[in-house]
């Protein structure tokens, strides 16, 4: 990579997350619950040139690692993403995302009429589909726009 | 049949299906083959919506397995007032009974309770989510007119909100039928319901009216149209008028075309059809009991 392509610092702590889609990393941050107004320091590569994908989104974010619940979420909208934790400027685990089968209580179901959105105590589940999530409680079916659907 | 709990039709598989219809057949035969099986058991009825038959049949299909029914009452003279949690609620009746039954207004409410207890919780209608004990009495009634290969069912109505059409449109899938849905474009299946039919390779077609399809019907399964579905008076006039039947609609059908409705009906099948020998919904309502009966005989069956 040369200075003219992408110039980001490195990071001391936190979390890079290479080969996301392109255009995808505004909402890897809003998976993340970043805004700009936490103070997290962070920096965002868009488009950048990619041998495997030709164009790629990154993020790094300094101070922050991604939990297991949140890569899941990740790889669904970014499905080819690779995630590097980063501990005293070193990678100490670099893993590429997985598809899971459900994910569990990091979405809210947009079915108001739904149970898990009646005040009662149960996390929400929702099964991965090839093109789409799907709530195991009352079957909805979440295909456009996944990061409107987290939880706050 | 080894379910713990009946929380949607989906879960049922043919074998499944067929087990519960030719138990209800031995008890509608003999409604004292059953014997004392059950005695001493009780059974939770918990519903937070109001129902007749439903309630009805189970509280009489409990009593003629030789067990008894507690009821938790309406809504209003629960504790559900005083904003107890569903979750709670199965938790505190688990203790009371060895099984339930539960209606509830949200989607979904059935199997989350399922998660909260350890006796057999029974789906009698989750919102506009499923209601698969009607769907079991749905399909021993098609059995005994049409049979559950080979024939061509209408499911005509509100097909958005209505838990019984979702749940027997699922169980349908594991005989040869064809389905075709009948309704305004506003009322049309939901796209999870579609999404599942799809992807059992059901034979499915939509239609806005019933006379092209009628004539090739075996059953014509016929929903109510909720007048706070529509917008206006004159708009829900105008389409509940567009999908009823009357004795001059079945001209057109078949001559053993069933007629079926889970009830209850307002407008939309007029009193005049009670009379034709196409009428089959009190018969289908009473076939409610042997179904539940065959139903919890399975479901508290701790052999």
């Amino acid at each position: 990579m040369t200075d003219t392509e992408l110039r980001v610092s490195k990071i001391q702590n936190g979390t890079v997350i290479d080969h996301v889609t392109a255009g995808e990393a505004l909402h890897v941050l809003g998976l993340l619950g970043i805004d700009g107004t936490e103070g997290t320091t962070m920096s965002l590569g868009m488009n950048v040139p990619s041998d495997r994908l030709g164009r790629k989104d990154v993020v790094k974010v300094e101070g922050r690692e991604l939990s297991d619940s949140e890569a899941e979420v990740l790889s669904l909208i970014a499905p080819e993403a690779t995630i590097n934790i980063i501990r005293d400027y070193e990678v100490v685990d670099k893993r590429r995302v997985e598809r899971p089968e459900e994910v569990g209580g990091v979405l809210v179901c947009p079915n108001r009429e739904c149970i898990t959105n009646a005040g009662e105590p149960v996390e929400t589940t929702f099964a991965v589909l090839e093109d789409g999530l799907r709530c195991e409680y009352c079957g909805e079916i979440v295909r456009e726009d996944i990061t409107a659907h987290l939880r706050d | 049949m080894r379910h713990d709990h009946l929380l949607t039709a989906k879960q049922l598989s043919r074998a499944d299906i067929e087990t519960v219809l030719d138990r209800a057949a031995a008890f509608d035969d003999d409604p004292t083959a059953a014997g004392e099986r059950h005695a001493d058991e009780l059974l939770a009825l918990c519903f937070f919506e109001p129902s007749t038959r439903t309630k009805m049949s189970f509280e009489t299909a409990a009593k003629r397995l030789g067990g008894d029914v507690v009821d938790m009452g309406s809504v209003e003279s629960s504790s559900v007032k005083k904003g107890e949690s569903l979750a709670d609620t199965v938790r505190v009746v688990e203790g009371y009974a060895d099984g339930v039954v539960l209606r509830h207004p949200k989607q979904g409410a059935a199997k989350m309770a399922s998660e909260h207890v350890d006796v057999p919780v029974v789906n009698a209608g989750d919102g506009a989510g499923h209601h698969p004990s009607q769907t079991l009495l749905d399909l021993y009634t098609i059995r005994e007119h049409a049979g559950l290969d080979d024939i061509s069912i209408g499911i005509m109505g509100d097909l958005k909100y209505g838990r019984t059409v979702h749940s027997l449109a699922h169980a349908l899938t594991n005989f040869d039928v064809r389905q075709h849905f009948v309704s305004p474009e506003s009322l049309r299946l939901p796209r999870s319901v579609r999404y599942d039919l799809h992807e059992a390779g059901a034979q499915v077609r939509e239609h806005e009216d019933l006379d092209a399809v009628l004539p090739n019907l075996d059953v014509l399964y016929v929903t109510r149209i909720q007048r706070e579905r529509f917008p206006d008076e004159d708009e829900y006039e105008e389409v509940a008028g567009e999908y009823s039947i009357t004795p001059e609609t079945l001209d057109a059908a078949k001559d053993d075309l069933a007629v079926m409705h889970p009830l209850p009906r307002v407008d939309e099948i007029a009193a005049a059809v009670d009379e034709t020998d196409n009428a089959t919904y009190f018969e289908q309502a009473h076939n409610g009991v042997p179904v539940r009966m065959a139903l919890l005989d399975l479901l508290l069956d701790d052999d």
